[in-house]
């Protein structure tokens, strides 16, 4: 992608995302973000490409470690949000 | 565009759906569940469109990473959430300086100017995200201590590695020799070094902002990262993610009364020592009778409100908490719980602790809400919380809290205060609440106390 689609791209992203997270309430505020520090693992997709086109030992052994990291914070930020959410969840069930 | 920037728009939307669905309780599970599908079509999307897909080496990074990162996630209590949340965002930053680090040694003699700029950006970032997180994580974790460190010279420190960081970044972007390798591992160490000179200046209640801008960077260094490597997902993922941390960032900067410079600043707001006298301007009830035993206050209460704060989180009294609320609900009281937005380290934190116990969320209050609830309060309960619930804020001029929102809790008819000493809270301003006369003082653990009054 040329450089002035990706900077749309990154300029209606900031706008739409801060449109729909404004609307997120305080009380969720620590898992919404937990959850879009999950999503920032997204860096992983560029790990994972980088590391298999690397032709070096040195950019291999690098990228497998940015590999793991990125997959800690993917899952870890996940399941740690969905664990949390289901505390708020549960309270609702109880309450009926 | 081609197929991968189409499908790469359509996870970007689900990711945003999956936000969108977080604005409440009940549909925020199904939110984070979506996006975190999204990210796993992203995975296979990327394996599968670059052929990649059948190289051991990717999944046994991946498997070791998830194994990890699920194990972390299981066994982290929650009250090690802020410190969780700045781990992990550590690690995204680190990511994407380590990506960029790759894209540099891997090709960039054939990189137009625009990718050479952004990957020194992103190692930049990155490598300040990793470090600023790590020193957030262990301040948070009190591995190391909480107060603002401040070193000898250390704002020209900070402004040394800030120059020599641009310095490096313009040439890593004109520099086409070898010397590459070695002008970006030097901007990554430095901008490592910044990240904890930076970090380690901030005091333990100016948390809440830091791990939010933090957040914001991770997100940022994600986005930059994807221009270099020109993947979109990257990019607007990356994007929304510091659109989020902005906007936290703001909400506590606004809750906290300070400027985002000054905690970036390192100023400590108890800098600005206030040398006035701050007087109790207490409302004259109850003058006449003798003051009321804490039994008799919480027999008579119908109405009663609770104000956690961070001292709640660390006597870890929330199971206390639920019994206390408990015991009053079942004596017929109506109990509500009001959180100041920047109660505890981190956005959100006491709704988390609360829940963590099963207090229903509806009984969970924010501040503009519950305000207006104080005057007709007969009990309120404050547990560990002391900026946050001082009146001189309204009144008292020239103190750092001065204009800060608070809750109003001197307006309720009783407040007993369960803190652990009278001392001025992070503000180092006095609060005059301790000395009215309706305000009751239970020094000590708030474990300990609330047992007292749970019995």
């Amino acid at each position: 992608m040329s450089p002035i689609l990706l900077i749309l791209v990154f300029i209606i992203a900031t706008f739409l995302g801060y449109k729909v997270i404004s609307e997120v309430p305080t009380l969720l505020h620590t898992p919404l973000m937990s959850g879009t520090n999950a999503i920032s693992g997204v860096t992983l997709l560029g790990a994972l490409v980088s590391t298999a086109f690397a032709a070096s030992n040195k950019s291999k052994t690098l990228g497998f470690i940015a590999i793991v990291l990125a997959t800690i914070n993917l899952v870890g930020g996940f399941a740690v949000t969905d664990r949390m959410l289901k505390m708020f969840k549960k309270k609702e069930a109880v309450n009926k | 565009m081609g197929v991968y920037e189409i499908v790469a728009i359509i996870l970007s939307l689900l990711v945003l759906l999956g936000i969108k669905l977080m604005s409440s309780p009940k549909t925020a599970v199904y939110g984070n569940q979506i996006s975190a599908l999204s990210m796993l079509s992203a995975i296979i999307l990327v394996l599968v469109y670059n052929e990649i897909i059948s190289m051991p080496l990717l999944w046994v990074a991946i498997l070791i990473g998830g194994i990890i990162g699920y194990i972390i996630a299981k066994k982290v209590n929650m009250i090690q959430m802020p410190q969780m949340v700045a781990l992990l965002n550590g690690l995204g930053g680190g990511t994407s300086a380590i990506v960029a680090l790759v894209e540099i040694f891997e090709r960039y003699e054939n990189m137009i100017y625009f990718e050479r700029i952004t990957s020194q950006l992103a190692l930049i970032v990155g490598g300040i995200t990793l470090s600023g997180s790590l020193i957030a994580a262990a301040k948070l974790d009190r591995k190391i201590p909480q107060k603002p460190v401040v070193l000898k010279g250390h704002s020209i420190l900070l402004n040394i590695s800030l120059i020599v960081l641009c310095v490096l970044a313009i040439f890593g972007t004109l520099n086409n020799y070898s010397m590459i390798d070695i002008i970006s591992i030097s901007a990554l160490f430095i901008s490592i070094l910044f990240g904890i000179l930076f970090s380690i200046r901030v005091g333990g209640a100016d948390m809440p902002i830091t791990i939010s801008l933090l957040n914001s960077c991770s997100g940022l260094a994600g986005a930059i990262c994807g221009f270099t490597i020109g993947d979109p997902l990257l990019v607007s993922v990356g994007a929304i993610v510091g659109a989020s941390g902005i906007i936290l960032t703001q909400i506590m900067c606004k809750a906290m009364n300070r400027s985002l410079m000054d905690v970036l600043k390192g100023s400590h707001i108890a800098d600005k020592t206030f040398t006035g006298e701050i007087i109790a301007v207490s409302v004259e009830r109850d003058t006449q009778e003798e003051k009321k035993s804490v039994h008799d206050i919480l027999q008579e209460a119908k109405k009663v409100i609770i104000v956690p704060g961070y001292g709640m989180a660390l006597a870890q009294a929330q199971y206390l908490v639920k019994q206390l609320t408990d015991k009053l609900e079942s004596e017929g009281k109506d109990v509500k719980f009001a959180i100041h937005p920047v109660a505890g380290r981190m956005p959100g934190h006491m709704n988390v602790l609360l829940a963590e116990v099963d207090i229903p969320y509806e009984k969970l209050w924010d501040m503009d809400n519950i305000n207006p609830e104080f005057e007709e309060t007969d009990l309120t309960i404050v547990i560990g919380a002391c900026d946050v619930v001082n009146p001189a804020a309204s009144y008292a001029e020239g103190t750092p809290i001065y204009g800060m929102p608070v809750l109003d809790v001197d307006k309720s008819k009783y407040v007993i205060v369960c803190n652990m000493d009278t001392k001025p809270g992070y503000s180092g301003v006095e609060n005059p609440l301790y000395n009215m006369n309706n305000v009751t003082m239970l020094l000590g653990n708030a474990a300990e106390t609330l047992k007292k009054l749970a019995e």
